[in-house]
């Protein structure tokens, strides 16, 4: 009998901290792992108490890269519990913003955090030692994402310009305008992107995933939609609990999410969405797509980068639509009034759907708050993903099958913060 | 390199609500208006700083540092002659903060010709505005060494 042990302590290039430790014992892998240290962050018990115009800013302190998710989670479950209706204009800002986020999101990501996977390189610094104009363009292209946060929502990080009914101060069609010449490259930038990731090579692995995420009728669903499945689920968000729980395990301090009917693990994110609503990408997009040789479904984990390249080219493009044809509402924000009410909120963060409940007293102050993030969610098809890569490559030397490990982790962009509101790994075989 | 500007860019990291966090910012602050000098306050994340300094011909960025020194300690790095000790200061999100962003501009081309990072100990991180005494002298301290220097 022999026993293997591989341990990364550390896993880089993901947001927060983690750990993987697998087992292997005869050729198969008897235990893994992945775990969760980063200390649990409390923000659900933050939120209790305070006022409800006061959890979209407190909830977007919860990510760095991904503050708009939790503001607009936040911003939309309190307009749900409190009949609140927005005028067009600001939905469309509001898309605008969240386009934003997923422009920088995903550029750091494909370029700078999982590209050197697929091209045998350590990290940004080695890439850009190699091929300093394509870490230029990526550096421009993450600008463009942050320039929409700043100039909507006055800072690049951490926005502060976003409320419960609207904006404190909507910018001119002028300070929008300014971003259109910029967006205009950036859509020729991201379809050379999906032309550049699409001809990587893709380790063999593909899963019969039940995917989630959410669908709208008119468009590739961002900031609203309903819960929808590629296994017969269609729910308004109100009803996510009937349908999604959360689960306590010893090696993780985020709760792992699991579906109530099936118990079976579930995947939410850039796969899912592309899945879910791939006729309504718009032509551009879906043409990036078709020419990378991806079909409607695509189900290895590790052509997740080429899907999130073409997110890019769509939410460029949606970007510089938005922008051309801004029309400043006639007020900022709308009315909100405070009472006793429930309400539910889901959007689709870059990492996936992220589900807001809250629970208003009569004043508008919160009696309970539950957020549940996308990598608290993937946690588990994570590990699925693990340990199918682990046994397909038990052959590889340890240090080999830790790099592959950890790209498979990297396919999901977790961002650990979150979840608990990074990448030890042991690799023991016997 | 064409179109280098003769000012010199001081760049405050730090969150103001933070207490001694906010030092750079504060420092910032103190020299606001000053001829000769621009400043801007950001929050660290490594597009923003790169973007920030690019075309400048001097650069003078102050963070807040907790490497276990007494309280207000200040230190003083030549980023252009060698890296960021590791771990000098906090990483941020994705680990693309400000001694990342300095080894990718390094690479990239796109140092200032001068940079100069100034690292304040911090003693209270706590909820809150103000600096605490020992932090909020060393910040006139290095406002004054980023003036004389000029």
């Amino acid at each position: 009998m022999t026993t293997r042990v591989i341990k990364v302590d550390a896993l880089a290039r993901v947001e927060g901290e983690g750990s993987l430790r697998v087992r292997i014992k005869d050729g198969r892998v008897k235990e893994l792992q992945f775990g969760i240290f980063e200390p649990p962050r409390f923000f659900e018990a933050f939120l209790v108490g305070r006022d409800f115009r006061e959890a979209p800013d407190i909830a977007a302190r919860i990510c760095g890269i991904c503050p708009i998710a939790y503001e607009l989670g936040a911003i939309q479950a309190m307009e749900d519990a409190l009949d609140v209706q927005v005028p067009q204009p600001i939905r469309d800002l509001r898309r605008l913003i969240y386009c934003g986020e997923w422009i920088e999101s995903h550029a750091l990501h494909v370029y700078l955090l999982h590209a050197p996977d697929f091209l045998g390189l350590p990290d940004a610094l080695q890439l850009a030692r190699q091929d300093r104009e394509l870490v230029q363009r990526a550096l421009r292209l993450k600008k463009i994402g942050n320039d929409i946060l700043e100039v909507i929502g006055g800072r690049p990080v951490h926005p502060v310009n976003l409320k419960v009914g609207g904006f404190y101060r909507v910018p001119t069609r002028r300070e929008l305008l300014r971003l259109a010449d910029d967006l205009k490259w950036a859509v020729e930038e991201t379809l050379a992107t999906v032309r550049l990731v699409a001809g990587f090579d893709f380790p063999p692995l593909e899963q019969d995933y039940t995917f989630v995420a959410l669908r709208h009728e008119d468009e590739y669903a961002i900031q609203e939609g309903r819960l929808v499945s590629n296994k017969g689920l269609d729910i308004p968000v109100r009803a996510f609990l009937d349908h999604f729980d959360e689960e306590h395990v010893r090696h993780s301090n985020a709760l792992h999410g699991t579906m109530k009917a099936v118990q079976t693990p579930y995947k939410v994110g850039p796969l899912a969405r592309y899945a879910i609503n791939h006729d309504k990408l718009g032509s551009l997009a879906r043409q990036a797509a078709g020419a990378a040789g991806l079909g409607a479904v695509v189900r290895n984990p590790f052509q997740s980068i080429v899907v999130r390249a073409v997110e890019l080219v769509q939410a460029c493009v949606d970007a510089l639509a938005l922008v051309e044809r801004y029309e400043p509402p006639e007020a900022p924000a709308v009315p909100v009034e405070p009472r006793a009410a429930e309400g539910h909120g889901c959007t689709e963060a870059p990492r996936g759907i992220c589900y807001h409940h809250y629970r208003l007293a009569e004043d508008g102050s919160i009696l309970l708050a539950r957020i549940v993030p996308p990598t608290a969610q993937n946690q588990k098809i994570i590990e699925s993903d693990l340990r199918k890569v682990v046994e397909a490559h038990l052959d590889l030397a340890d240090q080999a099958l830790q790099w592959r490990c950890e790209q498979a982790i990297r396919n999901y962009d977790p961002c650990i913060s979150c979840a608990t509101h990074f990448l030890k790994l042991t690799v023991e075989r016997e | 390199m064409p179109g280098r500007m003769s000012h010199t860019q001081v760049i405050g990291i730090g969150n103001g609500w933070r207490r001694d966090d906010g030092v750079g910012p504060a420092v910032a602050a103190l020299l606001a208006g000053r001829p000769k000098l621009r400043t801007a306050v950001l929050p660290g994340e490594g597009t923003e700083l790169i973007a920030a300094w690019t075309g400048c011909e001097r650069v003078v960025v102050v963070d807040a540092m907790r490497s276990g020194a007494a309280a207000g300690t200040i230190r003083h790095f030549d980023a252009v002659a060698a890296p960021l000790p590791v771990g000098a200061f906090p990483r941020l999100s994705h680990a693309f903060g400000l001694a990342e962003a300095i080894e990718m501009a390094r690479i990239l081309g796109r140092l200032p010709r001068r940079l100069e990072i100034y690292g304040i100990e911090a003693a209270d991180l706590g909820d809150g505005a103000g600096l605490s005494a020992e932090v909020e002298r060393a910040a006139h301290q290095v406002a004054a060494a980023i003036m004389s220097s000029e």
